[in-house]
């Protein structure tokens, strides 16, 4: 699906990244991908894998950080994590919760020689 | 060996773009809508039965539609004597904010627009993670889908403000169960506006279409 363009799009920066401190080789990507977030890490990983063959890249390895679902009660400021999408405060039982994490996509960094 | 911290999102240069086109997009006092359900759910129909439901007053209404090969669903809003542009996408599989950007010149050659329906490729994974510019994400979901759908596909119905179940008279055919469907939606994203239309008898769609012209931008209706 979209994770072959997501992607080219990632190695993108990752190219930039390299050039800027003229880079060899890329020994690790690492990405944050939220539990809400419309990508399958399996998907990322054979995307990874074949766009990467046959370029310095090649032989790299993909980190991929899950960034679970928490959330902050309106009510009482609590943080914590959303084992379910409507998991009430589990300090004052608050239902007004506002989601903190598990949407990102993001690069993390990356490690290079 | 030295690592690098990068901190990034991955799509912040669609997301910037994005940004363009809603200031864009408000300054010429237009309200963009962005739909997003799997193909068939029903938003050409819906779209055409709101145009419908306008009459006159669908002069302020134009449509952007996405769709991977073929143009005919512009076809059918030519029909309905609304001003269609089409975006062939190929292999990509959602729209994104590049596209729709692309699309401003077209845009802004519509006299009087107020109302600007984008029908995204018919995808429930893809478009949720994809910001084009619009004021507003609808979601359609249509009864002979599951109401389990929500669950499967949260990331749309989270990104989503507005859900519209279509094809409420098909409920009778399916085990579809209408208030289950609602809570799971409600479950992952508590703001959804939710809708039941059904394109075939018309149930709904008055809601639908007040709903539609009560909306604001900063405070100025969009009046259609
Ligand atoms: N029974 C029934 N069929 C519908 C309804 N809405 C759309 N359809 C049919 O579903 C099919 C797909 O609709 P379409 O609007 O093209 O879906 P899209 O791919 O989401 O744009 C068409 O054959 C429509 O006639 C509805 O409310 N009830
Ligand atoms: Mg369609
Ligand atoms: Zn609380």
């Amino acid at each position: 699906m979209h994770e072959i363009s997501l992607m080219r799009v990632i190695l993108e920066t990752v190219e930039q990244e390299m050039a800027k401190c003229n880079a060899s080789a890329l020994n690790r990507l690492t990405l944050r991908i939220g539990t809400l977030t419309a990508v399958e890490p399996d998907a990322m990983r054979f995307a990874f894998d074949a766009a990467i063959e046959k370029t310095p890249m090649e032989g790299a390895t993909l980190d991929i950080m899950a960034s679970a679902l928490s959330g902050r009660c309106r009510d009482c400021g609590t943080e914590f994590p959303l084992v379910e999408f409507d998991s009430p405060c589990p300090i004052c039982s608050g239902v007004d919760i506002k989601r903190l994490t598990g949407t990102e996509l993001d690069i993390v960094s990356i490690d290079v020689d | 060996m030295h690592e690098i911290n990068i901190e990034e999102k991955v799509l912040h240069k669609n997301d910037e773009i994005a940004v363009g086109t809603r200031a864009a997009f408000r300054k010429m006092g237009i309200f963009a809508i962005n739909m997003v359900s799997s193909p068939g759910s029903g938003k050409t129909s819906i779209i055409e039965e709101t145009v419908k439901r306008f009459g006159p007053k669908a002069d302020g209404i134009a449509v952007i539609e996405g769709d991977q090969e073929t143009e005919l669903d512009k076809e059918r809003l030519l029909k309905c004597g609304i001003p269609a542009h089409q975006i062939t996408t190929g292999r990509a599989c959602h729209l994104d904010a590049e596209m729709i950007c692309s699309a401003l010149e077209w845009v802004m050659e519509q006299r009087n627009l107020k109302l600007l329906i984008i029908e995204n490729v018919g995808n429930m994974v893809c478009p949720a993670e994809y910001d084009l510019g619009e004021e507003m994400m609808v979601a359609v979901l249509s009864v002979a889908e599951g109401d389990d759908k929500p669950l499967k596909y949260p990331a749309l119905f989270n990104a989503a403000d507005v859900l519209i179940i279509n094809k409420t008279d098909l409920v009778p055919q399916t085990n579809f169960d209408i208030e289950r469907a609602k809570e799971n939606a409600l479950k992952i994203n508590p703001g959804l506006k939710v809708f039941t239309t059904s394109c075939t008898t018309g149930e709904g769609i008055d809601e639908w279409c007040a709903f539609l012209a009560g909306l604001a931008i900063k405070g100025t209706e969009v009046k259609i």
